[in-house]
């Protein structure tokens, strides 16, 4: 690995160095190295690009990287990546993608990745992207999470989107199984002239199953944002989604919520919250020394945080 | 010493001028001056001009012998005004600790933070990682812009109705707060309040009503007079105290 894919990987995956537990890292399409423990594996699929991710049943406290990092510009990819976690398994899973485009091709990447969770598993995901390079080439991410999650177990997906991104449309869909817990945390920031698009459909199936989808973001300069959250209770169960967007400049976010009740029971919550900073909280930091400028990246900073 | 040269300040309301303050004139280099009248007699105005939130129609504001009028907010708090909101300002994401970073204008540590918290009566590590957003509240939030003020040490303070909407139970402790910090802080507070038991601890009174300055004086010279009065200028003393 040099030192830009180096770079790229600190930033999706914060890996100084080859990562603890197992791991798998993926660069300009081809796999430059793995590692699996005695209880989590890692196989090559032999019909499609992508790997397998088998975490044995019980398994506690260990973690999975698997960043990819693209440099070469112009490479296109659509890899699969399946996780199978056992029954009664609490693990960490980071996932994140890094592109640094400085020709005139497009850089795309395009993950699919599904879950399968085992009864009373606990995952925590984490997933962060993130575009550099000074090329006319874009960065184009389109990344697609697939979660079943079985009786008792619960999931925590962050996703997390900073910086460099052109153009993304996140596909999220999950089936909840009876109690089940899924917690998704978006946090995005666009600006130029990118495109981000989320679309999220989570169905509660299980009982009392139970979800929350909460996405903070801000769009600067002359950047879109599209917040879609589709959450169909079919059982008794509670439903949440909430946007909380920060616009500036020319900024455009939409939050496009829908919630539909198949079952008298279901209890399903949406809210947005779209606007500007409120000048009161930059008067606020200006009192305190801070400049307009400085005051507002606190702001942004803190919100996104 | 904090001067107000022949202070203006009008709006336009229905398309007509309308004046707030007329002609204030104050030179402020006491430790602990109070300002009250009744409620939109323009003390509010008064405290959000001395900040630069508010540019005066005419006059000009001095501090220590400079001329700060044309500075902006930003400048302000950095030749030592510090501004206590009437009603502090929420913010989703920053914590607690992060605004009194921000208002002590230096890396400090948990410790530090944590004394600025325990000043204002407030159990540090309950608090120092929370975010400071609808989840506080009124009570606390006056509390933490107090500890803000701290903070920044600067040399003049100014506290906009701090006893404004806090509950009874928290406004006694508040008034403790307010005594101590009579105490610690260095230079001068200038402090807007209807409250007796402030007004109490205050070197100097000035009433302030129809944007005027109506009386200016040593404590024991002006709190008498409020008290007594039944109706007029203070019969808001105690208004906003719920």
């Amino acid at each position: 690995m040099d030192a830009i894919q180096m770079s790229l990987l600190e930033q999706v995956a914060e890996l100084h160095d080859v990562p603890e537990g197992a791991y798998n890292i993926r660069a300009n399409g081809k796999a430059a190295a793995r590692n699996t423990t005695a209880h989590i594996d890692i196989v090559s699929k032999t019909d499609k690009d992508g790997i397998d991710i088998i975490i044995k049943p019980g398994t506690k406290n260990e973690s999975v990287h698997i960043p990819v990092v693209l440099s070469e510009s112009g490479l296109q990819e659509t890899v699969y990546n399946d996780f199978f976690i056992g029954d009664d398994c609490d693990v960490t899973i980071v996932a994140g993608c890094g592109i640094h485009n400085c020709g005139v091709q497009n850089s795309e990447h395009d993950g699919v990745h599904t879950f399968h969770v085992g009864k009373r598993s606990r995952v925590r995901y984490v997933e962060r992207h993130y575009g550099e390079g000074d090329g006319r080439g874009e960065n184009i991410m389109n990344p697609t999470t697939v979660v079943d999650m079985d009786e008792d177990s619960y999931m925590e997906m962050e996703t997390t989107q900073i910086k460099g991104v052109d153009s993304t449309v996140r596909t999220t869909q999950a089936k909840l199984g009876d109690r089940a817990t899924l917690i998704i945390k978006e946090k995005v920031m666009t600006h130029g002239k990118q495109l981000a698009k989320s679309d999220f459909t989570v169905d509660l199936d299980g009982e009392d199953c139970h979800t929350n989808v909460i996405s903070r973001s801000v769009a600067r300069e002359d950047s879109k944002q599209v917040f879609m959250a589709r959450i169909n209770g079919n059982n008794r169960c509670y439903g949440h989604s909430e946007c909380d967007a920060i616009i500036m400049d020319h900024g455009v976010v939409a939050a496009i919520p829908e919630v539909t009740a198949n079952c008298v029971d279901a209890s399903l919550v949406h809210e947005a919250a779209i606007g500007k900073i409120a000048g009161e909280q930059l008067t606020k930091l200006m009192t305190l020394g801070l400049t307009e400028k400085e005051a507002e990246e606190q702001i942004v900073k803190g919100f996104l945080k | 010493m904090l001067e107000l040269q022949h202070i203006s300040y009008e709006v336009e309301q229905d398309g007509e001028d309308k004046g707030i303050l007329h002609d204030v004139n104050l030179k402020i280099g006491e430790r602990f001056v109070a300002i009250t009248g009744p409620n939109g007699g323009g003390k509010s105005t008064l405290a959000k001009i001395i900040a630069g939130i508010y540019t005066p129609t005419t006059g000009r504001i001095i501090l220590d012998g400079e001329d700060i009028t044309k500075l902006n907010i930003t400048e302000r708090a950095h030749k030592g005004i510090s501004f206590a909101f009437q009603q502090p300002v929420r913010f989703k994401g920053l914590t607690v600790k992060d605004l009194i970073t921000l208002a002590s204008g230096k890396h400090i540590g948990v410790s530090e933070a944590c004394d600025y918290l325990s000043e204002v009566g407030l159990c540090a590590k309950d608090y120092i990682d929370r975010e400071v957003d609808a989840s506080l509240s009124g009570g606390e939030l006056k509390r933490i812009e107090i500890a803000m003020i701290m903070a920044r040490g600067t040399k003049l303070s100014v506290f906009d109705e701090p006893e404004a909407g806090i509950d009874l139970w928290s406004f006694s402790n508040l008034i403790q707060v307010f005594e101590h910090l009579h105490e610690k802080i260095n230079g001068s507070i200038l402090i807007i309040s209807h409250q007796e038991r402030i007004l109490n601890i205050a070197d100097r009174i000035i009433v302030l009503a129809d944007g005027r300055v109506q009386q200016d004086g040593a404590r024991k010279d002006v709190l008498p007079g409020l008290l007594g009065e039944t109706g007029g200028v203070c019969s808001a003393l105690s208004d906003k105290v719920r």
